[in-house]
């Protein structure tokens, strides 16, 4: 079997990258082994756990289940993404408010599947809040805080 | 491994006729099967820009034609008199999360044939057939016969999924899927779907498979029968839910004992029939 590298550009957080890598290589792999963002967890690595969640053209994506060299055209928004000017973003606002957060290694993910949800409606009730955090395990604290969080922002909607 | 992106469908069955070549679709299940190092296909021929096999269409004679890259989310959304899709869409909104649900593909899934998977058992349901493309040419084979076994099916090597062909089903036919699972987005410990016509009080259409209870799903043609020209009370519909749960081979593995399958099926089965038979009434 060969392992010939493959030239791909990707665009990260509205920034264009090069890279060189097998053609094996899945997003997950690009972002955090070869361009740095580290912000994107690596979990199960089979798509079962969200922690590698990320946007792909605005809609979650596992990046574990996609391959660098498949992205394309297709613009990647990472959890480094999300704040703006060191502003954090009213998802990752109401995180910290509600305190919804423990080991905090599944938060990148849960921010990037709320930050996916609040773009497409901006006041869910209770049960597309869970639907949309269907994807995302949290093993240490659970999901009462996090929906809790996701509550405020939608009570918070104009 | 090398990686081809081909334009073209005709370039795509030419890269699939090479010896080690895999289609990758959304990369949902081949991905992940690629990470867990079960597979390592030589040649990954992505369909992404193949042009042509996305997106649903009904057709003059009230069939529906369901490109293979068209997303589980799109089909989810897709909604029709077509008592077939509706069985279809709803297997979609409980394909897993909403994040694979976004990238991965209904070609992609019944390829791979998982027999806990939601596509298998509703297809055979509803009598769809499965549309093959080599450069051999296009050929299509009943869902019946497309899935064959445990992670296998009819199409050969250099065959490539390009489409799911719906039947029209009966008019005015209810349609119910039903999805036992430990959690919401898991595969399932069972499932049963069903598209049921009554007219005049007496069951005119009766289909009604089952899934993950066995190598590949179950229909009983006997208990679908028995069924015509009845009215659907209890009784009857639990003397064909038990005929048709008897003939299911359910396994044991982590997800539930092979006992406990065997006492959830009939009331599975039953549930489905019922709700079919009752459309606009909620499960």
């Amino acid at each position: 079997m060969t392992f010939r590298k493959l030239h791909s550009s990707l665009m990260v957080n509205d920034d264009p990258h090069d890279l060189l890598a097998t053609p094996g290589t899945t997003l997950l792999e690009a972002l955090r082994d070869h361009l740095g963002f580290t912000g994107t967890k690596r979990g199960c690595n089979h798509g079962v756990c969200g922690a590698c969640t990320v946007l792909v053209d605005g809609r979650i994506a596992r990046a574990c289940l996609m391959l660098a060299a498949d992205v394309g055209e297709r613009a990647v928004t990472t959890i480094e993404g999300v704040a703006t000017d060191g502003r954090l973003s009213p998802v990752q606002h109401a995180l910290v408010a509600a305190g919804a957060i423990q080991c905090g290694f599944c938060t990148p993910g849960f921010v990037m599947s709320l930050t996916e949800l609040f773009a497409r409606d901006p006041a869910p009730t209770r049960e597309g809040i869970r639907a949309a955090l269907a994807g995302n395990l949290c093993r240490c604290s659970g999901y009462v805080k996090i929906v809790e969080a996701a509550e405020s922002l939608a009570g918070s909607a104009p | 491994m090398e990686f081809h992106s081909p334009t073209t469908l005709d370039d795509a069955l030419r890269l699939l006729a090479r010896e080690g070549a895999r289609p990758l679709a959304g990369g949902q299940s081949l991905v992940a099967m690629m990470n867990l190092e079960l597979v390592s296909p030589e040649h990954l021929v992505s369909l992404r820009r193949v042009p042509g096999l996305r997106g649903i269409e009904t057709r003059a004679d009230g069939s529906v034609r369901i490109g293979a890259m068209s997303t589980h989310a799109e089909l989810a959304a897709s909604d029709g008199p077509s008592p077939g899709l509706r069985v279809l869409a709803a297997a979609a909104r409980v394909v897993a999360y909403p994040a694979v649900r976004n990238f991965g593909t209904v070609g992609g899934s019944i390829a791979h044939a998982d027999p806990a998977a939601d596509y298998p058992v509703a297809l055979v349901a509803v009598d769809a057939r499965v549309e093959l493309a080599s450069t051999g040419g296009h050929r299509e084979v009943a869902a019946a016969a497309f899935f064959r076994g445990v992670f296998e099916t009819t199409a050969r090597p250099d065959e490539m999924v390009t489409a799911i062909i719906v039947p029209p089903g009966p008019a005015h036919g209810g349609a119910h899927f039903e999805k036992l699972s430990l959690v919401a987005g898991d595969f399932a410990i069972a499932q049963a779907a069903a598209i049921i016509a009554v007219a005049n009080g007496r069951c005119t259409h009766a289909a009604i498979a089952v899934g993950a209870s066995g190598p590949r799903p179950v229909r009983v043609a006997t208990a679908e029968q028995a069924l015509l020209g009845h009215p659907l009370d209890a009784g009857t519909i639990v003397a064909a839910a038990d005929a048709i749960a008897a003939a299911c081979t359910p396994g044991h593995d982590q997800r539930a004992s092979a006992a406990y399958r065997r006492r959830v099926l009939p009331v599975l089965v039953a549930r489905a029939i019922a709700a079919a038979a009752r459309p606009g009434v909620p499960a």
